[in-house]
């Protein structure tokens, strides 16, 4: 479904030009969850915007194909690009708290993208897609939150409204860019188990991204690990986790604190 | 430090050492009299003896840019001193404690912020008199509350970093606090408002200046002299391009060197 | 709750007794009445010298007020703080606002000397630079800015200028939780380090229970302005009592989710 091949990209806003990603290379079939895991810096964030289309600065160039059923994303017309971002590639953001526009009601904001892909549909049946949406992703009222503001929710909630109107369209890809990291850790739990519940129900591949090596754990069957810019290592967890080749794979994972009991009770 | 100068640096300061030094020339010496007349030559071209002409009175425009220029920088960082160190002042005990004096300062800001610069200059005047300080004194004065706004923001901001609070528990006292450690950072904010607030002192003494309660004849100012030759720009054009240049590149030098020293500072 | 480890006074470095506090909540317009809502209810716990104590909680729970209220810079409605430690410090968790952006980083290691007062500019100078050898950072980084260092060294200088006092109680405030996972494990293992250099007491707040677990020996857990259990780490994570903490541990992916 999704193929990134020898995807390179590069900064031209500075005399010498800077690559921040080096062929870059990824293939997912539908309905897989592959972890895209690294530190900051390391072009896990910008391979992930490039792949949602979402880099087209004048200041960088991209070179190398990202293959969305066949389809060039890097080369394709801005309104090929356009019909499929948030119909069948859909992202979902670090931070809850400026990812969703302040001024709007959140119903507004879950129905823009149906009201982008799907004009044919009444404003009646917009409004109950978006609703249905929201009762997906575990929003216990999901009538009260339709017409809340963002200010009005908490951050949790606010990120599952995130991944309610990324999913409203039920894409193909979601791309989840750190999507847990400003959130409490039993709220993180909460979210990550959801994320798998979507997979599973509707068939989402999810590209998900992060730093935290224990959550890719609990949620992903593939993983790759970035450092500056370059793939390290990739491949199954469970196989990196047990036997890491790449002394940077065995460093990440040697800095998640261990949690053996220390003395026999 | 040994740290590379960046380029606005170089010019900046190129540009201001040059105009300062000809202005400290002109403190001792003037090719001509700046204030003497000389009917023979009445709006004389550029030539040898005038090497920038001369004005509708025959006077050496060499001459009067040089006074001029004198007097106007005078002016302009006079304005720009006074308000700057008030504005710092109030904004930073106001910005700093908030609470009813904060209230109380703000909304008399307002009120005087409401006013234009030029027409509370203009009332200051006509209390003071006219004459150069007094120019200096009602400009500064005007100019304190756009100085105090920006500094009590920059003070809101800041008060509640957590630097602030390792020196509190460092055991600093709400003086040090504010001018040592708060400070320094609303000066990024406030040196290119200082900017500004130069262009604005220039043109509003200019402004004043051609209304007639600024800088009083027979004293020279770049603004006066740009005033008086509006009525000659097509039959002597050097009378308006000469101290507009020169105003030009006073603004400019300052801009790029306060520019340059705030890259050199290395947190611009 | 929180009375365990309470060595009967001998040795106490920090006692903390029915602290209460409450916020006035901001009212939404003029005519609302005032509604204060009550961040710490009544907490109790003390800290013996040389004593890594961790306290976990989420966002809102009140660890980062009750933190305020130890070193001095919040004040309790009601319970007292007795410290034995003479100036507590802290370290922040945005290594980004926490080092004032404009001045170089020795000058800000040495302020704290600077402003206790009695200590030459040679004196300052040399123990700035002592402080970032024992921190492990480089000399030179002395002449720099803030902004040009990278988040895990300007955390390092944090806790470097928090200990130009020497002082016997330190706070760490989610200290790891911005930085990249390897930069914090080197961070704690600094910390760790000192602790047995200095002797130093930290009380470590955090969310991560992982981290809480290898750098603690006692925990307490916060919820909702109060401690909810708290003990010795090994008790407290392989035979949980209370929900929440059950909860936290099931999140952190260290205890297997039970029977619901």
């Amino acid at each position: 479904m999704l193929d990134v091949v020898n995807l390179n990209i590069e900064f031209h806003d500075h005399l010498t030009p800077e690559t921040v990603v080096f062929d870059f290379n990824l293939y997912m079939e539908p309905g897989e969850i592959v972890g895209l895991v690294g530190e900051s810096g390391s072009g896990k964030s910008m391979t992930a915007l490039a792949i949602a289309g979402l880099l087209s600065r004048h200041d960088m160039e991209k070179r190398g194909q990202i293959l969305f059923e066949q389809k060039d994303l890097l080369t394709c017309k801005r309104e090929e690009l356009r019909a499929l971002q948030g119909n069948e590639i859909s992202m979902v953001f670090q931070e809850p708290m400026t990812s969703l526009n302040p001024v709007f009601r959140i119903g507004w904001q879950v129905e823009e993208a149906l009201r982008i892909h799907h004009p044919e549909l009444s404003k009646q049946a917009r409004r109950e897609r978006a609703i249905q949406a929201l009762m997906d992703v575990e929003l216990a009222d999901a009538r009260r939150v339709y017409q809340s503001y963002p200010h009005q929710l908490s951050g949790g909630m606010r990120q599952r409204v995130m991944i309610a109107s990324a999913m409203v369209c039920e894409p193909k890809l979601l791309i989840a860019d750190e999507p847990t990291t400003a959130l409490d850790v039993t709220i993180q739990a909460q979210i990550v188990k959801l994320l798998k519940r979507i997979n599973k129900e509707k068939n989402t591949a999810i590209l998900f991204i992060s730093h935290d090596l224990s959550l890719i754990r609990q949620l992903c069957e593939r993983v790759i690990v970035m450092q500056g810019g370059y793939i390290v290592e990739g491949g199954p967890v469970e196989e990196i986790f047990l036997s890491p080749k790449q002394e940077y794979t065995k460093k990440l994972i040697g800095a998640i604190p261990k949690c053996e009991k220390r003395v026999t009770v | 430090m040994k740290k590379k100068k960046s380029k606005n640096y170089k010019i900046g300061a190129t540009i201001t050492g040059v105009l300062l030094f000809f202005i400290l020339v002109g403190l001792f010496w003037t090719p001509y009299d700046p204030d003497a007349m000389d009917n023979a030559s009445k709006l004389a071209g550029v030539s040898f003896s005038h090497i920038m002409g001369c004005d509708n009175f025959g006077r050496d425009i060499f001459s009067r840019v040089l006074e001029g220029s004198k007097i106007t920088l005078f002016v302009a960082v006079g304005t720009v001193a006074i308000g700057t160190l008030c504005g710092i002042v109030v904004g930073a005990f106001t910005g700093y404690y908030g609470g009813i004096v904060d209230e109380l300062f703000m909304r008399i800001n307002d009120a005087l912020f409401a006013f234009p610069s030029i027409l509370l200059g203009l009332v200051f005047i006509s209390l003071l008199g006219s004459g150069k300080y007094n120019v200096i004194v009602a400009l500064g004065v005007a100019f304190i509350p756009s100085f105090a706004r920006i500094v009590r923001s920059e003070f809101i901001r800041c008060k509640n970093m957590d630097y602030v609070k390792s020196a509190k528990l460092a055991g600093a006292g709400d003086l040090r606090i504010m001018f040592v450690h708060i400070l320094p950072n609303v000066m990024t904010v406030l040196s290119s408002s200082i900017m500004i607030g130069f262009n604005n002192a220039v043109l509003a003494e200019a402004g004043m200046s051609y209304l007639g309660i600024g800088v009083q004849p027979p004293d020279a100012s770049l603004g006066r002299m740009l005033s008086e030759a509006q009525t000659y720009l097509f039959s002597a054009p050097g009378f308006a391009l000469f101290p507009g240049i020169v105003l030009i590149l006073m603004v400019l030098g300052f801009s790029l060197l306060a520019e340059g020293i705030k890259e050199g500072a290395g947190y611009a | 709750m929180g009375k365990n480890g309470d060595l009967a006074g001998e040795g106490q470095l920090l006692t903390v007794k029915d602290v209460r506090i409450r916020f006035t909540q901001e009212r939404h317009s003029l005519f609302e009445k005032k509604r204060k809502k009550e961040v710490l209810k009544g907490v109790s716990f003390s800290m013996r010298e040389g004593e890594v104590l961790g306290l976990v909680g989420e966002s809102g729970c009140g660890k980062s007020t009750l933190a305020k209220v130890i070193l001095g810079l919040e004040k309790a409605e009601s319970g007292e703080v007795i410290h034995r430690s003479q100036h507590p410090q802290m370290v922040f968790q945005d290594p980004y606002g926490s080092l004032n952006p404009a001045k170089r980083i020795g000058w800000i290691l040495e302020e704290p000397l600077r402003i206790r007062g009695g200590y030459t500019a040679q004196e300052r100078r040399a123990r700035a630079l002592a402080m970032l050898g024992r921190v492990g950072l480089e000399e030179k980084i002395a002449e720099r800015y803030p902004s040009q260092l990278s988040g895990g060294q300007r955390q390092r200088v944090c806790i470097g200028a928090a200990l130009m006092l020497e002082p016997k109680l330190l706070i760490a405030d989610e200290a790891v939780s911005a930085l990249d996972v390897t930069i914090q494990a080197q961070v704690l293992s600094l910390l760790l380090s000192l602790k047995e250099e200095m002797g130093l007491a930290i009380l470590f707040i955090s969310h991560d229970m992982r981290v809480v677990y290898q750098m603690c020996d006692r925990v307490l857990i916060m919820k909702d302005g109060q401690f909810v259990e708290s003990g010795d780490v090994d008790t407290v994570y392989f035979s949980p009592r209370h929900p929440y903490t059950k909860e936290l541990l099931v999140a952190a992916g260290i205890r297997e989710e039970t029977e619901k």
